[in-house]
């Protein structure tokens, strides 16, 4: 289906091509599965979590390969989003008045782009975590193959990896409290691409310019 | 002059395969001390192979499991001394308590030093891991690393430390603190508003 085939209802601009969602959505079901099996072997408490998805040992099997998919679509992500995540003086201003953000007075917000500061800083936090998880991942992958004179990378990537992990678990609850709960409209756009010209208008107001200045047909 | 040593799991007091390892009863220290490998709930990701300061644990690459010297625990149970101590023909290797043994590698150690010109002469029981459960008599002591690379003073890596002390808890408290700290933003500030009071987008929320 090409994305400009794509029937957008009436008074909603397409926010994510087909590929984008794609890419986010191949990221996401990795992720959740890293997250619950990372989560089983960071502390016993969570442990039955391994149990139920197959068995510990399974998922110790799976999930290198599950972070090998991750980072796929987040260089995927790099690839698509990174010449639209460079850091602007809009941006600067917005975390300036972050806290307007984060209590909802968003009428006193800079007018954003397509991606605004925070979302820019999430996928970059997200881009820089997957590299720590991967280059330390592929450690502890294969531990016994590391020499002991090289013994120094297997301590390095068993305190990066925990900790890189734990800068993504925050991104991701932010993000999934941004996309489902606070930003109404947020998910469905993820999902079916389009948002409303509101939603638009109100969190993208840079981006919502952009789009109807070049063409009245609603573009990427 | 050739020095030989028996290189095998020294069944540390604080065992550093213990402290990195995820998966519950794979590793155990029974109260006699011996550290053992379950490998019905080894899951296989080598942590005990970071944790450990000796590079004993050995992963099988057929079952992916790790195994190691267990000191014949099987055996130690029912009674019996381990089979590298039964077998010994000279009479180099001894089991027992620690105290005892303790008691008889510091004499011979003593003996070393006084009768046999090994001024040096001494055991190994390195306190970096709360003492070990197999000790050596060293002709040497100063030099461990002489004996097969023997580390002068193991410890648990400190990465595994950190990682298991405080970036656990912190990462605990962090993670639960984040999901009330979303919960209660959202009941107090709600979702974002899309139009202001009058249906125009961008008005107050």
């Amino acid at each position: 289906v090409s994305t400009s085939e794509q029937v957008i209802p009436p008074g909603h601009v397409l926010r994510y091509t087909l590929k984008e969602r794609l890419t986010h959505w191949v990221a996401a079901g990795a992720y959740i599965y890293l997250l619950l099996t990372g989560l089983a072997f960071w502390s016993p408490w969570l442990f039955w979590v391994a149990v139920i998805l197959g068995g510990a040992p399974v998922s110790r099997m799976l999930h290198p390969w599950a972070g090998l998919i991750f980072f796929c679509a987040v260089w995927n992500m790099y690839v698509m989003w990174a010449p639209q995540m460079k850091h602007t003086d809009v941006d600067k201003a917005w975390w300036r008045a972050v806290r307007y953000y984060s209590t909802n007075q968003d009428d006193k917000m800079p007018p954003a782009g397509r991606y605004n500061a925070g979302q820019k800083f999430l996928f970059w936090g997200f881009f820089w975590g997957a590299v720590a998880l991967l280059a330390s991942g592929v450690v502890l992958w294969f531990p016994e193959y590391i020499p002991w004179n090289l013994r120094f990378l297997r301590y390095i990537s068993v305190i990066v990896h925990p900790a890189a992990a734990l800068f993504t678990i925050g991104l991701f609850l932010i993000h999934i409290y941004m996309g489902v709960f606070a930003e109404r409209g947020a998910l469905s756009s993820v999902i079916r691409g389009d948002v409303s010209i509101a939603f638009a208008k109100r969190f993208h107001p840079g981006w919502y310019k952009e789009i109807v200045g070049q063409s009245s047909a609603p573009r990427k | 002059m050739w020095l030989m040593r028996k290189n095998q799991c020294m069944h540390c007091a604080e065992p550093g395969c213990l402290a990195a390892c995820p998966s519950d009863g794979a590793i155990v220290q029974y109260t006699n001390g011996i550290v053992d490998f379950q490998q019905a709930n080894c899951i296989g990701c080598g942590y005990c192979i970071t944790g450990c300061p000796f590079d004993i644990p050995k992963m099988n690459p057929k079952t992916h499991r790790v195994f190691k010297c267990t000191l014949c625990t099987d055996r130690v149970s029912e009674g019996l001394e381990p089979a590298c101590i039964k077998s010994c023909p000279t009479g180099c290797l001894h089991f027992g308590s620690k105290d005892d043994m303790k008691f008889l590698a510091e004499g011979r150690a003593k003996q070393l030093r006084e009768h046999s010109n090994y001024p040096n002469a001494g055991v190994y029981d390195p306190p970096g891991v709360g003492g070990t459960g197999v000790i050596y008599v060293l002709h040497d002591a100063t030099q461990p690393e002489l004996y097969g690379g023997l580390p002068s003073d193991p410890h648990v890596p400190w990465t595994v430390k950190l990682w298991k002390g405080p970036l656990k808890w912190l990462g605990n408290v962090a993670m639960v603190g984040g999901l009330i700290g979303l919960v209660v933003h959202y009941l107090r500030f709600g979702p974002k508003a899309h139009e202001d009071e009058n249906g125009n987008p961008g008005g107050k929320s």
